[in-house]
């Protein structure tokens, strides 16, 4: 991108020229940090003061986690068969990364049913009512993924995707992969201060 | 055109395309994509609330000042909130206090300030067709305009407005069966704010990518005028605190109307136990701090940026520690939000942890002060031109003097034990942070008036707005701290049960003749700013010889701002009455080599750059203006 003629003298400070629909999707990520380190905060604030009630995980959470992981890999794998302009891997990729995401929020949605089966409701000590804060609104994040990711897969099933046309697959993939990286983190931040 | 086209660039540019087709009123005026128009859509909506939020004002000022007046002709207004004998119901005297806080914080002097300026001058002063992304910008007005509806309606509600003050701690706000206030006024004050913040994000996000992808050719980060600076570490401190309100107004959704216990724990209400248990009203206090003190430098920095820039211009001087000022700004931000518990002093936290509170609240003393001396220290023998805006540009630097040296009281964890909850906390954050600000929007709206209408405001009545503003403002909030100090307690609707307490109502009822007359001393600056709308004298290019970038666009600039080319910059934008200068500004754009006769040694080596300035690349969003 950089066309200045290289100069023996100090240069002047090129303005940054990101691009700035990129940008504003980190910024945008940064607010969503924002949302859910004020929610693990007041969750650490509130256990802090006693009353808590204990209670084991459901085990599917972990296996959930394992499927959110693996479809962040088939992202990564898919951004990379649209880099190289391999549109079969492309078009493969893509769909498993999609459909990894829709039985996570499936399993997540399990995790809820057996909770409640545990008698951990929603409704009642707040470390219950946690559990499903911060599950439910990562899984509404989640929902706002799989739409950012089903343009991408449109796009990719209509040959708009290729290796001179990649924004939209960078977007997509840096969401997808911050998703997943949120709920690493809220699920060991849970299983640590359970 | 020395911009080079790169892959990512032309993608950027063929959604703008569309732009070219001639818009029809509806796109133009209504659903904007222009920042210009969505500037101005900012800026009245925020004199509608702020008429709106003022107005509520006066009703309970009046209620204070004459406790046992009749209000009768207030009925046509009020209606049922004004009784059989002609007085107001103690109920919506709370409501009124609750909106005025939440309307004037809020909706004015973040929407209306913030949402105006960064607007209107971030495109214009980096050298910037528009913002990151119109779409965006215009999706954050119309969920103001959103939230505002919703807000402005929860007004007519037979249980009225939210009750429980603009800060709403539950329980209070938490139970429907606690107040009427606390009925469907809640609810839709929480619906109201969602829309809000979520409106701030969208806005903010943009103003920062804007500022950071945008800038013209040569439009360092050290020759950003301290407008950009300011709007910019406002939006990052947007950025960071309003998902945290969020966090904190869902928690109180879900405790209100699912029954979760996040902020109530044994509670006893009307003689029967409520089923929740293990909440934490405090923790909801520690949340919304964590907003609620960032939100006071929100609204506030904007108005210190743009005093910077008018004091600067018209003293005719470079303003004064350039780097300090932006150090300093930088500084009041960070620790914005490390000081929150000092709203909480009285909660029962623990004294140590108090202290600690203390200490880093009084450090903010520092960078106010620096802040404080570089205004003065730039209007120090400087050719001062006494324009309305320079005038409330001061007035704001002797309310931020006045209004920070009670912070300093306040801060004090031991000291706020007698202040905490009186009046001498309404008169320090209305001086510091409410009027300052208000002074803030004001200069800028007389500043750059011509740039947003082409036409001039009247200067005479810009004058005798501001003094009648200035003296009133004192008038107003002097008083206040005695009655403060002297223990009455904000939120009453009355205090005149206790002898001791009766002596204050002659006070009251001077602060209140005071605020009446400042609330009609506005409808000089209102019949102002619209008749100049529609009939003030045409605006010159530069009518107030300036040096930034915006006074280089057309007077009544098009979508797309400047033109053919996007002028570059090659100086800071403070060169006023530079020695050997024939003119006494030199504006951002003209190269070094242009002013060999007022160039500085170091500064002529910069000759050598501009070539270089000249060859950067730049997000250029589209090639012509249209």
């Amino acid at each position: 991108m950089n066309t200045a003629q290289p100069l023996t003298q100090r240069q002047p400070e090129e303005t940054l020229s990101m691009d700035p629909k990129k940008f504003i999707l980190w910024l945008f990520i940064v607010s969503i940090v924002m949302l859910f380190a004020s929610q693990t905060s007041a969750y650490l604030v509130r256990r802090a003061e006693g009353n808590w009630l204990e209670y084991q995980i459901p085990v599917i959470f972990s296996y959930s986690t394992v499927v959110l992981f693996l479809s962040s890999l088939f992202m990564q794998w898919a951004y990379y068969s649209a880099k190289k302009d391999n549109f079969a891997n492309l078009k493969i990729a893509i769909s498993i990364t999609f459909v990894l995401g829709m039985a996570f929020l499936w399993m997540q949605f399990q995790g809820w049913k057996e909770l409640v089966a545990m008698k951990v409701y929603f409704v009642g000590n707040p470390s219950g009512s946690f559990f499903y804060v911060f599950t439910g609104l990562h899984g509404f994040h989640l929902i706002s993924g799989l739409l950012v990711l089903l343009y991408a897969l449109v796009a990719a099933f209509r040959m708009k995707v290729h290796a001179k046309s990649l924004r939209q697959m960078e977007i997509c993939t840096t969401y997808w992969h911050f998703l997943d990286v949120l709920w690493l983190y809220l699920f060991f931040f849970l299983l640590t201060f359970n | 055109m020395s911009v080079v086209e790169t892959g990512i660039g032309t993608t950027v540019h063929a959604e703008e395309h569309e732009h070219h087709e001639e818009q029809n009123f509806w796109r133009k005026y209504i659903f904007s994509e222009d920042h210009k128009v969505i500037a101005k859509q900012y800026l009245i909506t925020g004199i509608m609330w702020s008429v709106i939020g003022i107005a509520m004002s006066v009703v309970f000022r009046i209620q204070l000042g004459f406790p046992n007046a009749n209000l009768s002709w207030l009925k046509p207004v009020l209606g049922q909130w004004i009784n059989d004998t002609g007085q107001l119901d103690p109920n919506f005297y709370l409501a009124l206090v609750t909106m005025h806080g939440t309307i004037m914080v809020f909706f004015v002097l973040t929407a209306g300030l913030s949402g105006t300026f960064s607007n209107f001058l971030i495109p214009l002063q980096i050298g910037a067709r528009d913002m990151a992304s119109g779409f965006l910008n215009m999706l954050s007005y119309w969920f103001f305009f959103t939230a505002s509806v919703i807000m402005f309606s929860s007004l007519f509600l037979q249980t009225g407005p939210a009750a429980g003050g603009w800060v709403i701690y539950p329980p209070l706000s938490a139970l429907p069966q606690a107040h009427i206030g606390s009925q469907m006024g809640m609810t839709l004050w929480l619906v109201s704010m969602t829309l809000f913040i979520v409106s701030q994000l969208l806005g903010g996000i943009n103003y920062i990518t804007t500022v950071i992808n945008l800038r013209t050719r040569g439009m360092a980060f050290n020759r950003l005028p301290l407008t950009i600076w300011a709007f910019f570490i406002t939006a990052i401190l947007g950025l960071i605190s309003f998902p945290v309100l969020l966090s904190a107004a869902l928690l109180l959704i879900f405790d209100r109307h699912f029954g979760t216990s996040f902020y109530l724990s044994e509670i006893y209400i009307n003689g029967e136990a409520l089923p929740n248990v293990g909440g934490s009203p405090i923790l909801f206090q520690h949340l919304f701090w964590f907003l609620g003190h960032p939100e006071v430098y929100i609204v506030l920095l904007p108005a210190l940026g743009i005093t910077s820039e008018i004091i600067a211009t018209n003293s005719r001087k470079p303003i004064f520690g350039y780097r300090a000022m932006i150090a300093s700004l930088i500084g009041i931000a960070f620790l914005s939000f490390i000081v929150w518990a000092h709203h909480m002093f009285v909660t029962g936290m623990n004294p140590f942890l108090g202290s600690v509170f203390m200490f880093l609240t009084l450090i903010i003393a520092v960078p106010s002060a620096v802040k404080a001396f570089n205004y003065t220290t730039t209007l120090w023998r400087g050719n001062l031109v006494f324009t309305p805006a320079m005038l409330f540009s001061i007035g704001l630097v002797s309310l931020f003097v006045t209004g920070g040296l009670t912070g300093i009281i306040l801060g004090n964890s031991a000291l706020d034990i007698q202040l905490h909850d009186t009046y001498f906390v309404v008169a320090h954050f209305h001086i510091v942070m409410g009027a300052a600000s208000a002074f803030g929007l004001f200069a800028g709206v007389y500043h750059w008036f011509p740039k947003m209408f082409g036409r001039m405001m009247n200067n005479t009545l810009g004058q005798i707005h501001f003094w009648l503003t200035f003296t009133g403002i004192y008038l107003v909030f002097f008083p206040m701290h005695y009655i403060g100090i002297a223990g009455f307690p904000r939120r009453y609707y009355q205090f005149t049960t206790y002898n001791f307490s009766s002596s204050f109502t002659d006070l009251n009822a001077f602060i209140s003749v005071a605020a009446i007359l400042s609330f009609l001393a506005q409808f000089i600056f209102l019949w102002n700013f619209f008749y100049s709308i529609f009939k003030g004298k045409k605006s010159p290019q530069n009518p107030w010889r300036s040096n930034t970038l915006e006074w280089t666009a057309p007077i009544n600039p098009g979508h797309g701002n400047w033109v053919g080319e996007i002028p570059p910059v090659y100086r800071w934008p403070y060169d006023y009455s530079k020695p050997g200068a024939p003119e006494d500004f030199i504006p951002q754009n003209v190269p070094y080599s242009q002013t060999p006769e007022s160039n500085l040694p170091h500064e002529n080596e910069e000759i050598a750059m501009e070539k270089v300035i000249e060859a950067q690349n730049f997000n250029d969003q589209f090639k012509e203006a249209h």
